[in-house]
């Protein structure tokens, strides 16, 4: 007799544990997960609060400020040079893209422009910057979804072109090279030859991300159809650079910005889009960028013209008053300075419009109901450096 | 995948005439009517009007049909005088104030309150981009959100609240974006003391001295820089 009922129990305990198990699964309470400050995935000290049910997101809600340091206050309280130093430090891994808008947008007030051979060496020096950025993303990327390998290529092939810039400007990273009429220095003898073999070698690199990233299985699966940004968002929160391109929308200001004083006018290029607008899509048209960029500068160097690398301007440098809003594609998309001068030594008021702001505002609208590692594609998708978005 | 060739130019090149901004004015016009309050067209360059407050939002909704889809940035600007100067000397010295908001030296398109916030739209399609001001009311300091049109705004938005203390009337999540949530005060206003500026004055014209074995020059001088180099 007794056998039966144990039997019975065992069933009975069994399925209720059963039950409890499932019930376990399916009632879930929310859970609040910080990621960040000092997340790996967040390339400095972005915090992302993140609102969980499960593996999923409700809601993830960045927390920027960590590393705010109030760019738009000390503009005003230094001369125009000084400025040039300080947006350096904005999207530090193309320190020199940066400078370019601020100096084009000072340049504009003062009714100047810098000579020929200097725009030149300008835009050859903003697509050198693009190559020195991106192809960082490119093996970082791989990083963040674990393959080790990719980065350790990136950082090899960086060197080439950060030693290009030193050999010019003398720093790697934050060459202060730009001048409000020109250049600081003209390019040394036996440069552009390197240069040419470099962009051969970041041609390669290219090639080899392409198989060893792209063609990558595991990769394939974690960013393909993750975080997909449709167009119109794209547009409405302002995404600019390969994270707009890759949701298809067909905006370059190196093609559709004519009036500017930069020489990319004079290259050929194609502007690459992907009409997916996944996390897949931005890499494809990031990397698609950088082989496109070093053609840039090849057709460049090709047609450097000689001439003087400054235009005739005080030594002391007082900007007449008015307004300018000057805004050129840079690595990580639209940058723009807002500038109002009242006829001093340094500007009244300096927005910086930054790339990786906007870029980084779709974060709470993309990240709704994905899966706790898609954040981690997310982010490195849409690559944002921190001080882009802190300023 | 793209049409880089294929767009012909829109924005002509001549100085004295921009046929494509012009455009782009009347149009606005047309559809705001009496809340245009100023206007400054640069060709080749740039586009800015100033619309009312009152129909701040309605001008981003209009702009927004009339295909300047992409949100590009929207800050505010602070037209008073910092009550220390231009710090440009080592010695700050002290700056007379208007007392009146209106006699503040503005800039393009005018104004008259201390506070103007600035936006500008971009349309993909003109590739033609437009800076929208607004006055903002001295007594509320509010002025109408725009995230209801483009969601951009939100942050943006955000940003101006905590750096300059301009509301945004419907904002839903109007809360320090950078700062601290308990944070006082505004930092991007003028009257916001720079402390490091306080405690050690920029000895900001030691790089502009004469280089050694060079005359003086007259301030404003021309020379030939680095042409040479």
């Amino acid at each position: 007799m007794a056998a039966p009922v144990t039997e019975r129990q065992h069933g009975y305990i069994s399925s209720t544990l059963a039950e409890a198990r499932v019930n376990l699964e399916i009632e879930t309470e929310g859970m609040t997960l910080n990621i960040g400050p000092q997340h790996p995935a967040t390339h400095g000290t972005l915090r992302i609060v993140v609102k969980l049910d499960g593996e999923q997101i409700v809601s993830a809600d960045p927390a920027p400020g960590y590393m705010h340091r109030g760019y738009e206050k000390l503009c005003e309280v230094r001369t125009y040079p000084q400025v040039n130093t300080l947006v350096n430090r904005l999207d530090w891994l193309s320190s020199f893209s940066n400078e370019v808008p601020f100096i084009l947008a000072a340049e504009q007030l003062m009714g100047i422009e810098a000579p020929p051979r200097a725009q030149y060496i300008r835009t050859i020096f903003h697509e050198l910057g693009r190559i020195a950025n991106i192809t960082l993303f490119l093996g970082e990327m791989g990083l963040q979804l674990g393959a080790m390998t990719a980065l350790f290529y990136a950082f090899r092939d960086r060197e080439h072109v950060l030693n290009l810039m030193e050999a010019v400007t003398g720093g790697r990273f934050h060459p202060n090279y730009d001048r409000i009429g020109g250049l600081k220095d003209d390019l040394p003898k036996g440069w552009i030859e390197e240069t040419k073999a470099a962009m051969k070698k970041i041609r390669d690199f290219c090639d080899e991300m392409e198989g060893l990233v792209m063609g990558n299985e595991i990769f394939n699966a974690r960013t393909r159809g993750i975080g997909v940004i449709p167009q119109h968002i794209a547009l409405s929160y302002g995404l600019t650079g390969a994270n707009a391109r890759a949701s298809g929308v067909d905006l370059d200001l190196r093609r559709d910005d004519k009036d500017i004083a930069m020489a990319w006018k004079h290259a050929d290029f194609k502007v690459w889009t992907h009409p997916d607008g996944d996390s897949f899509a931005r890499y494809w048209v990031r990397l698609q960028e950088t082989r496109e960029s070093t053609y840039i500068v090849d057709q460049l160097l090709d047609g450097l013209p000689s001439g003087p690398i400054m235009a005739k301007v005080p030594r002391i440098i007082k900007v007449p008053a008015g307004e300018a809003y000057v805004e050129t594609e840079n690595p990580l998309g639209w940058m723009g300075y807002y500038l109002v001068s009242k006829g001093d030594l340094g500007p009244f008021r300096c927005k910086i419009r930054t790339a990786s702001f906007n870029n980084i505002s779709v974060v709470p609208w993309v990240c709704k109901g994905v899966y706790v590692p898609d954040i981690v594609t997310i982010l490195a998708s849409l690559y944002f450096i921190l001080g882009d978005i802190d300023r | 995948m793209s049409s880089a060739e294929t767009e012909t130019t829109e924005t002509e090149d001549a100085p004295a005439k921009d046929e494509a901004r012009d455009e782009v004015l009347a149009l606005i016009k047309a559809r705001l009517g009496d809340a245009v309050v100023g206007e400054h067209l640069i060709p080749g360059v740039d586009l800015w009007v100033r619309v009312s407050v009152a129909e701040w939002g309605a001008a981003a909704r209009h702009l927004s049909e009339a295909g300047f889809t992409f949100f590009d940035y929207l800050c505010a600007v602070d037209w008073s005088l910092s009550p220390w100067g231009k710090s440009e000397e080592a010695v700050a010295t002290p700056v007379a104030m208007p007392a009146d908001p209106k006699d503040l030296e503005h800039g393009t398109t005018g104004g008259e309150t201390r506070f103007q916030v600035l936006a500008r739209v971009y349309s993909p399609q003109r590739k033609i981009g437009v800076h929208l001001k607004c006055d903002v009311p001295d007594d509320s300091l509010t002025v109408p959100t725009w995230t209801d049109t483009y969601l951009g705004a939100d942050w943006h938005e955000r940003e101006t609240w905590e750096m300059y203390g301009v509301r945004f009337a419907g904002h839903p999540n109007l809360r320090n974006l950078y700062l601290p949530g308990d944070f006082e005060g505004h930092p991007g206003r003028k009257d916001f003391p720079l402390l490091a500026r306080h405690v050690k004055p920029w000895p900001g014209l030691v790089d502009v001295e004469a280089m050694p074995g060079e005359p003086e020059e007259e301030e404003g001088a021309t020379t030939d820089g680095e042409a040479e180099a």
